[in-house]
């Protein structure tokens, strides 16, 4: 490639870098909206359950160390792809999918669960808050892995392109950011929600 | 070794580190938690600064927030984020107690455990 | 299978009735005569899936426009009630349509007026400021615009296929809720904002990245025109701000459609909780709205003073205390909802030193004044009306950051006053400085200036007659949002003031439309070069029209106001232009095919019709993945072409 086309694409690189960037700080504005609701409206348990009376730490501490270990196998997806190494690139992306998969399976299950038991969101706006918060992280995640799901099957029809490079690691920066989130939750929905 | 494979042994290391610090915060946590160590207030402080701390650790090993090369937009436009997230976040909370406790209707001993936590907090 | 829709749905009173048809035909007239002239497959190619940020820039203005005239309309249907009806029996407009049509108006001055200039304004002159061929994400911008017709579709849609919002421009809770709003008009609302809020959201991020990524080389912040400033202060308060409404909206939304119960009146829910998330948007938007408006008049002052801009560096230190500012007021929105002394003095405080930084923009612009060559020209006469019409709002708002005293006046007319005070004399006088400074640029001829200076005072009369009053009527009590009041209050006076001052606005108005239709007709006899007003930042530099790429080289720049110091100082040459094959991008029908999508969606689940948007949403994923993964999406303009639209656009050889 010659080198007015490589300092372009350089250039895109770094502009669609920035603008994604800019969009993850957008999506920590979201959040921090709803997580500011789940807290205000946390005690309005209208005579349903509360916190500490639903939430199981073993499972959320299950769903939190599956994601981190995603994140750190997406890190690696991203480290095989600078050294153009399309196998092991493939093979980390299938393990960070994986996991993201079964994330939402246990998630989806707790959902379930709860809704089974006549404690959906409709009962206070306790539970509101919970559904809303951790079910849009969910749908995240959600979205991250069809997303995945696309850059393989590009992996697979083209090999590695500067562009699919561009956008695995815009990939990896939402997959870091989406664990980054958990942490919160995890922090904020289950440990303080068991431990006050 | 090249400054190529260094360069990526550095990066395989930052996010092993990162990996294995962010698994020994979040385990912390939950054992404190778990294991009923500290009492209410000081508990939710304390895994609450673990929960920042590994995030700082995930912003600098997974995300890189730190190096980037030229203008430091990614980590101004974040403290930015985070200086009107936290005044977003912490001045809706205090307004929020504050309505609450003027105009909605609790039994008095609500109100009163409330306005207790709060003159403790210094409001 | 259709939802909740039926026949039921289409209007039943007169009004709205008569509003449907008379929107309609215009419509019709509008296809009638592209049919007629044959110019679809221009509008197609040329405009709608340009992704030109000159031709999005223009689009945004028609339908800002367009949507200005509607809000214009309820504003006179409002005043018309209140001069006329309200002292009296009631009148045509009944007490349902009243809510709904003053609704409707702060919606669409504020989302579709409002945000659609700036956005037009923004997409015209950023990148010719900061010598840039486009934004940053093309597409995107092209997207961005249309989710904004998207919005503005689906709000025009209620007056025809059910009903708008009777809860106001920003549906409080818990009138907002199903228990007292079970029809459709909430929801218009929430998904008409949701959808083009996003579109504005992606505006902020695409704006940021081109401001910071793709100035000219040479042209540190510090060099930059004070307009791009502003629009750094503004896209950075959409960044952070838009995703609290986003989220406040959604939660709203999940109200009224699954059942959740974050701000009804029971089962804990807490409507205190959305007004409070909903300022901490809110206060930011208007901040959004005003900041660009400053940077149109720190473009036009120094240019009709043929005096650089006094104080640069305050200015942007201005601009960038209050964009941080702006997220620590919002309290003041809701002083009497209940908080109590410590958390209204705070804010109260908060808001009064907001104004500070505001005053010494306003001194910057008079000391560049002072001493200069001042012509006063149609733009100049907006930034004069400008200045005392915002100073008389600031100064009430100023008033109204006491909590003590905001008790007295919190919703009642005087508030009214004050707000649009801001918005009118600064938004508006802003929009239309701007159309009348940088017309010339776009056009290649002036527009009429006899007429221009007969729209300005007939707006600055009409303005201060139809709101110098409320500030009266808010002492005397009068509260906002009141379709009727007892005679014997003696308000009816100063109703009818205030009805003429809108009529003498509307004159305004018809002046404005009469003086570019005449100036498009006369236009040969208003011809102009490139350069009119003897401009000093970098737009003034093309020729007129722009090529499509903007700049045939991207020289490096060296001074602030390269361009004035490259026409008036002899010792600054014009840098040797190189000239390579320029890569423009392709047009796309995506971004119309994704707004059309979002309307889909928002009228599936404003009529819960599930199965619509759900295949809606789908389709609009799909395309989107599409268009990441398009290759060809650039075409190359080669060095020939290029050197010959350099000589018949500007006469050069290069």
């Amino acid at each position: 490639m010659s080198k007015p086309r490589l300092l372009e694409q350089k250039f895109l690189d770094y502009k669609t870098s920035t603008g994604f960037w800019l969009y993850l700080m957008t999506d920590c504005v979201l959040f921090a909206s709803l997580f500011a609701t789940y807290i205000v409206l946390h005690p309005a348990t209208a005579g349903g359950p509360t916190s500490g009376e639903i939430f199981s730490l073993p499972m959320a501490l299950t769903e939190t160390i599956i994601l981190l270990t995603s994140s750190f196998t997406c890190g690696l997806a991203l480290l095989a792809l600078r050294q153009n190494n399309l196998k092991q690139l493939v093979i980390w992306l299938a393990v960070t999918y994986v996991l993201g998969v079964s994330f939402l399976t246990i998630e989806l299950s707790e959902f379930a669960a709860l809704v089974g038991d006549g404690h959906s969101w409709q009962q206070s706006a306790f539970l509101s808050g919970f559904f809303t918060l951790v079910g849009t992280h969910g749908f995240h995640i959600f979205i991250g892995l069809l997303w995945l799901l696309v850059m393989v099957a590009v992996l697979f029809k083209k090999g590695i392109t500067l562009k699919v490079k561009r956008q695995l690691g815009l990939f990896g920066l939402f997959w870091h950011f989406l664990d980054l989130v958990w942490v919160f939750i995890f922090t904020v929905v289950y440990l303080m929600g068991v431990a006050s | 070794m090249t400054s190529r494979q260094r360069e990526q042994r550095s990066m395989l290391i930052k996010y092993i580190l990162g990996f294995l610090v962010s698994l020994t915060l979040t385990l912390t946590a939950y054992i404190l938690v778990s294991g009923q160590a500290f009492s209410g207030h000081t508990l939710v402080f304390i895994i609450g600064g673990l929960a920042l701390v590994q995030m700082l650790i995930q912003l600098v090993f997974f995300l890189h927030v730190t190096d980037e090369s030229g203008p430091r937009f990614r980590l101004m436009s974040f403290g930015f984020m985070a200086i009107i997230l936290v005044i977003v976040v912490a001045g809706s909370l205090w307004i929020m107690y504050h309505l609450n406790y003027n105009m909605m209707d609790m039994s008095s001993h609500e109100k009163n455990s409330l306005m207790t936590t709060e003159r403790d907090k210094g409001f | 299978m259709w939802g909740r829709l039926s026949l039921d749905a289409l209007p039943h009173d007169m009004i709205t009735i008569g509003g449907v048809i008379g929107g309609g035909l215009a419509l019709l007239a509008g296809i009638a005569a592209l049919t007629y002239f044959k110019k679809w497959r221009w509008l197609w190619t040329n405009w709608l899936t340009s992704l030109d940020p000159k031709k999005i820039g223009v689009m945004y203005l028609v339908v800002a426009t367009i949507m200005l005239l509607r809000g214009l309309a309820d504003a006179g249907m409002l005043r018309a009630q209140q001069a006329v009806f309200a002292a009296g029996d009631g009148g045509p407009i009944s007490p349902d349509l009243f809510q709904q049509v003053f609704s409707a108006h702060g919606t669409i001055m504020i989302f579709f007026v409002a945000m659609g200039a700036l956005f037009g304004i923004v997409n015209l002159i950023v990148p010719l400021h900061i010598g840039s061929r486009d934004v940053a994400f093309p597409l995107l911008n092209s997207i961005s615009f249309w989710l904004f017709v998207a919005g503005m579709v689906l709000i025009n849609l209620a007056l025809a296929v059910g009903e708008f919002s009777t809860a106001g421009w920003l549906a409080y809770p818990p009138l907002s809720e199903l228990q007292y709003s079970p029809g459709t008009g909430v929801d218009y609302w929430i998904w008409s904002l949701q959808i083009a809020g996003i579109g504005s959201l992606l505006s902020g991020i695409n704006f940021l990245v081109t401001i910071f990524t793709m100035r000219r080389p040479g042209m540190s912040f510090m060099k930059m025109p004070i307009f791009v400033w502003s629009v750094v202060g503004c896209m950075a308060l959409v960044v952070f701000a838009f995703p609290i409404l986003t989220a406040t909206l959604s939660m709203l939304s999940l109200d009224r459609t699954i059942g959740t119960h974050f701000f009804t009146s029971d089962m804990g829910g807490n409507p205190m909780m959305y007004i409070n998330l909903i300022w901490a948007w809110g206060h930011p938007e208007v901040y959004i709205l005003i900041l660009p408006a400053f940077g149109v008049f720190s473009e036009i002052v120094p240019v009709f003073s043929k005096k650089r801009l006094f104080g640069y560096t305050s200015m942007v230190l201005a601009l960038m205390a209050i964009t941080f500012l702006s997220f620590t007021v919002w309290l003041h929105h809701f002083f009497t909802m209940g908080a109590g002394a410590n958390v209204n003095a705070f804010f109260g405080i908060m808001t009064m030193v907001i104004a500070i930084p505001t005053g010494v923009k306003v001194f910057n612009w008079i000391f560049t004044m002072y001493r200069g060559r001042v012509k006063f020209a149609t733009p100049m006469l907006w930034f004069m009306g400008f200045v005392v019409t915002f100073t008389i709002g600031g100064l009430t708002g100023v008033l109204m950051a006491v909590p003590g005293i905001d008790f007295q006046v919190h919703n009642s007319l005087f508030l009214v006053a004050h707000f649009h005070n801001m918005i009118i004399g600064g938004v508006i006088f802003g929009f239309f400085a701007a159309l009348t400074y940088w017309w010339p640029k776009f056009t290649g001829f002036r527009l009429h200036e006899g007429l221009g200076k007969a729209a300005f005072w007939c707006w600055l009369i009409g303005f201060l007659l139809a709101f110098l009053p409320l500030y009266a009527l808010g002492f005397m009590g009068a509260a906002r949002r009141l379709d009727s009041y007892d005679a014997s209050l003696g308000w009816q006076g100063l109703f009818i003031v205030a009805g003429v001052g809108l009529l003498i606005i509307l004159l305004g108005v018809f002046f404005q439309v009469v003086q570019v239709g005449y100036s498009i007709w006369k236009r040969r006899e208003l011809a102009v070069g490139a350069d009119p007003w003897d401009g000093r930042t970098l737009e003034w530099s093309t020729s007129t029209p722009i090529a499509e790429y903007n700049f045939a080289s991207l020289t490096p720049v060296i001074y602030r106001d390269e361009f004035w110091e490259q026409k008036h100082r002899s010792d600054v040459k014009k840098p040797v232009e190189l000239i390579e094959p320029i890569r423009v991008p392709k047009n796309t029908g995506v971004g119309a095919g994704i707004g059309l999508l979002a309307v889909i969606v928002g009228f599936g689940v404003i009529w819960h019709i599930w199965w619509l948007a759900l295949a809606a949403l789908l389709g609009s994923i799909v395309i989107v993945i599409v268009a990441t993964l398009k290759e060809d999406t650039e075409r190359i303009i080669g060095v020939d072409e290029i050197v010959a639209t350099e000589k018949k656009l500007r006469g050069v050889k290069v």
